[in-house]
């Protein structure tokens, strides 16, 4: 095999590199370059403006963490809006569950679903479910005309660098909360808390997010390729949802299988590390 | 005719460059290679044509060359007879035009809104003012254009005034019947002169509101670093057929630097290139985002984005669609509040904001993802901060009463005063007020017991006030002997 490697820069000192066997497709879309490759140790791979998305082998760890977690905490989610997930990951989660009545997806690169369902059907077969609206849309946009409509709302956002800016914003964390029913949730993708610009937009998201929900914590999940493996998300909701008092046999009795996400683990996912802890206490 | 796609400075700033000139000459940091800290933090592209006049980049104080063909290039994209690359500002294209107009004791018609720099000229040169109030709107609480018929006025009043001045657009983009304005001032006599810092777009935008050289004004004073998108204090003067470009030429030179920047010259040129070439889908992107704003803060509820259904063929004889002012005071809350809360709670930095309204200043470098920051921050202003509607408030008209020229008062000898203490004085310094930026007071002009309530009241309300020695206007330079 030819010495091919895809490398990541996690900071400028710091990249992750991994042998590709060949590139399977590569575009600029209106929004950004959209590409995919296959590796031998993960699989096929996406990257978004040369930033690693998802992998094959990885990627059940990230969207198990931010669909799983809501839905246990609240059994009787029926409104969704994911905002992002353009690969069709959260969908495909969000399918295990009947109760589930309607799901709204928007997604501003149409190029991203439509390269997803072409090389990466793993993720993508969610565009299957039939309870899901497709919506090619600005995801701040879509949600200013909407109030109190959404049990749930999962941000499945790129990084703050590109087109996914506004989705750490104040102003869009603030028309989430208006479109969230009273016992609504709003999970995001919440960076890392490890390398210095990570944090920053981590610390500034959640600062965002305390100024927007009388309720908002983190919770964190390993995942190998993004960078330094450390990742949080956010929960934020308008009732109090305490990890101790979730109804977990509940959720068992739903018979859902999954790889990364037990109940056990989602209690612990909420007990941070402390240094952690003290960046967010600083913003709030 | 020249070439639109010629860049004449431009080009020969790169042949300077490529020809590896060895300097033995100002300024002084050799092409940044004297202050790398400098250098590092500008760019060492920016620094190496930080460089002086010299003959193959000829002369902005008497161009024969470059800068001659480079000027000749921008009066013909703008429709003028001649241009001048300004290096000193709007504020310095302004005053030119006062200055090689009206002399000592010469009268010049002017709205009370004009920029300080025009009365700041008439300090230079000794001519008098003469006031026309600009109408109001009262709902909105703006100044709008000058009427065709106060304007008639004030000149069979003053048939022996030599120029009449006019804002065109104002910040707001109210637009003057530039037109017919002319043709008034023409038939009298006088000259026309346009402050046209806000409307750089005119002339290259399609459906726009007419350009000063258009309607055949004398001088008009383009702010390119507005919406020409070139460096901030760099800026152009026209000149229409009947001026005299070279006596402008020496105007300029009374007070111009003889080091005038080329950063700021080759900006004029790449710009003036620019806007030539792609002006017409330029303007027509910045339209569509202003108005697709408008629209969609129009949904939100309690703003009102005004635009073109405003224009009463009079006061307001045109609306500039680029420009998105929105009215605040229908979700209860001050422009300035609404300024105030877009930058400290949302991050986003808009141009102003005054007692009853916002400008957000939209142009090419926008995009649309932060255009929909800036309406997704106003629908949560109104949800999170909203108010009952406030009641519009009538912005007061303090005539001026002008007892001396404005150079007699400034150089006469004066007296400090308590502000309590200044009532029946002649002001001999400026008092000038932000919101809304119209002076209130301005050298040789007599001082009221209302101007004097005004000003306590625009401090009490947290208004910026500038101008006078006194910097918390507590005391006025009023004149001395006499009242």
């Amino acid at each position: 095999m030819e010495d091919l490697w895809f490398s990541e820069y996690h900071t400028k000192n710091v990249k992750l590199s991994i042998r590709v066997s060949s590139q399977l497709h590569h575009e600029e879309s209106d929004y950004q370059s959209i590409s995919v490759y296959d590796s031998p140790e993960f699989g096929r791979f996406l990257a978004l403006d040369g930033i690693m998305m998802l992998t094959e082998k990885d990627e059940f760890i990230y969207h198990e963490m931010i669909t799983h977690v809501p839905m246990a905490a609240n059994p009787n989610i029926k409104n969704i809006l994911i905002i992002g997930a353009g690969d069709g990951g959260v969908l495909r989660e969000l399918s295990k569950y009947k109760s589930i009545e309607h799901i709204d997806l928007v997604e501003i690169d149409e190029r991203v679903i439509e390269v997803c369902k072409e090389f990466l059907p793993k993720t993508a077969c969610g565009f299957d479910n039939e309870k899901a609206a497709v919506h090619i849309a600005d995801g701040l946009k879509f949600i200013r005309h909407i109030e109190n409509k959404y049990d749930l709302i999962i941000v499945d956002s790129t990084d703050p660098s590109g087109p996914g800016e506004v989705l750490f914003t104040k102003e869009f964390y603030g028309n989430c909360f208006k479109a969230l029913t009273d016992n609504g949730i709003m999970v995001n993708q919440h960076e890392s808390p490890f390398y210095n610009d990570d944090a920053m937009a981590m610390k500034r998201a959640h600062r965002c997010i305390v100024q927007s929900f009388p309720y908002a914590r983190v919770y964190q999940a390993h995942i190998p390729t993004y960078p330094s493996g450390h990742w949080l998300f956010g929960f934020a909701s308008k009732k109090h949802y305490s990890v101790e008092k979730i109804d977990f046999e509940a959720w068992k009795s739903l018979g859902i299988e999954t790889k990364y996400y037990t109940p056990n683990l989602h209690k612990g996912a909420f007990y941070i590390p402390r240094y952690v802890e003290e960046m967010l206490k600083e913003d709030e | 005719m020249g070439n639109q796609n010629d860049a004449p400075i431009y080009e020969a700033l790169q042949a300077l460059k490529i020809n590896k000139v060895v300097p033995f000459d100002v300024p002084g940091h050799k092409r940044g290679r004297g202050n790398p800290e400098l250098t590092e933090f500008l760019g060492e592209k920016c620094l190496s044509v930080d460089v002086n006049s010299m003959k193959p980049l000829d002369n902005l104080c008497h161009p024969t060359s470059v800068i001659k063909y480079a000027e000749e290039l921008a009066a013909e994209a703008f429709g003028a007879a001649h241009s001048f690359f300004m290096v000193g500002g709007t504020t310095s294209a302004v005053q030119t035009m006062v200055l090689s107009t009206v002399k000592k004791g010469d009268k010049i018609i002017l709205p009370r809104n004009v920029h300080q720099s025009v009365i700041n000229a008439l300090v230079l040169c000794g001519a008098v003012p003469v006031y026309i109030n600009p109408q109001a709107d009262p709902r909105l609480g703006i100044a709008l254009g000058m009427s065709v018929s106060d304007v008639r006025r004030t000149i069979n009043e003053n048939p022996d005034a030599k120029a009449v001045f006019v804002n065109n657009p104002t910040y707001y983009g109210i637009c003057s019947d530039l037109v017919n304005i002319t043709k008034l001032a023409h038939e009298n006599g006088m000259k026309m002169l346009v402050d046209e810092a806000h409307g750089t777009h005119f002339y290259f935008g399609e459906d726009m509101p007419v350009s000063a050289m258009a309607a055949g004004a004398d001088m008009a004073a383009v702010s390119m670093h507005k919406s020409g998108g070139s460096l901030t204090q760099s800026s152009i003067l026209l000149c229409g057929k009947n001026t005299n470009a070279d006596y402008v030429r020496q105007i300029i030179n009374l007070t111009q630097t003889t080091s005038g920047s080329y950063l700021l010259l080759s900006s004029l040129d790449i710009s003036r290139r620019n806007l030539a070439l792609n002006g017409k889908q330029t303007f027509e992107k910045v339209k569509r985002f202003a108005e697709y704003a408008r629209s969609e803060i129009r949904e939100i509820g309690g703003y009102y984005a005004y635009s073109r259904e405003l224009v009463n063929h009079d006061s307001i004889f045109d609306f500039d669609m680029t420009k998105l002012s929105v009215n605040t005071l229908g979700i209860g809350l001050a422009g300035i509040e609404v300024y105030d809360l877009l930058r400290d709670e949302y991050d986003i930095q808009i141009e102003f904001g005054d007692i009853g309204n916002i400008l957000a200043y939209i142009s090419v470098g926008d995009k649309t993802k932060n255009v929909e920051r800036l309406i997704s921050s106003l629908a949560e202003i109104k949800r999170k901060y909203g108010r009952e509607k406030q009641p519009p408030l009538s912005s007061e008209y303090l005539t001026p009463c002008v007892e001396m020229s404005p150079q007699t008062a400034f150089y006469a000898e004066k007296e400090s005063k308590e502000l309590s203490q200044c009532e029946n004085e002649i002001c001999c310094e400026f008092v000038m007020c932000y919101p809304p930026g119209i002076p209130i007071l301005a050298p040789g002009e007599r001082i009221t017991k209302s101007i004097i309530d005004h000003i306590t009241y625009a401090k009490e309300k947290g208004c910026l006030l500038t101008g006078p020695q006194s910097m918390d206007v507590s005391r006025l330079n009023v004149y001395k002997g006499g009242k």
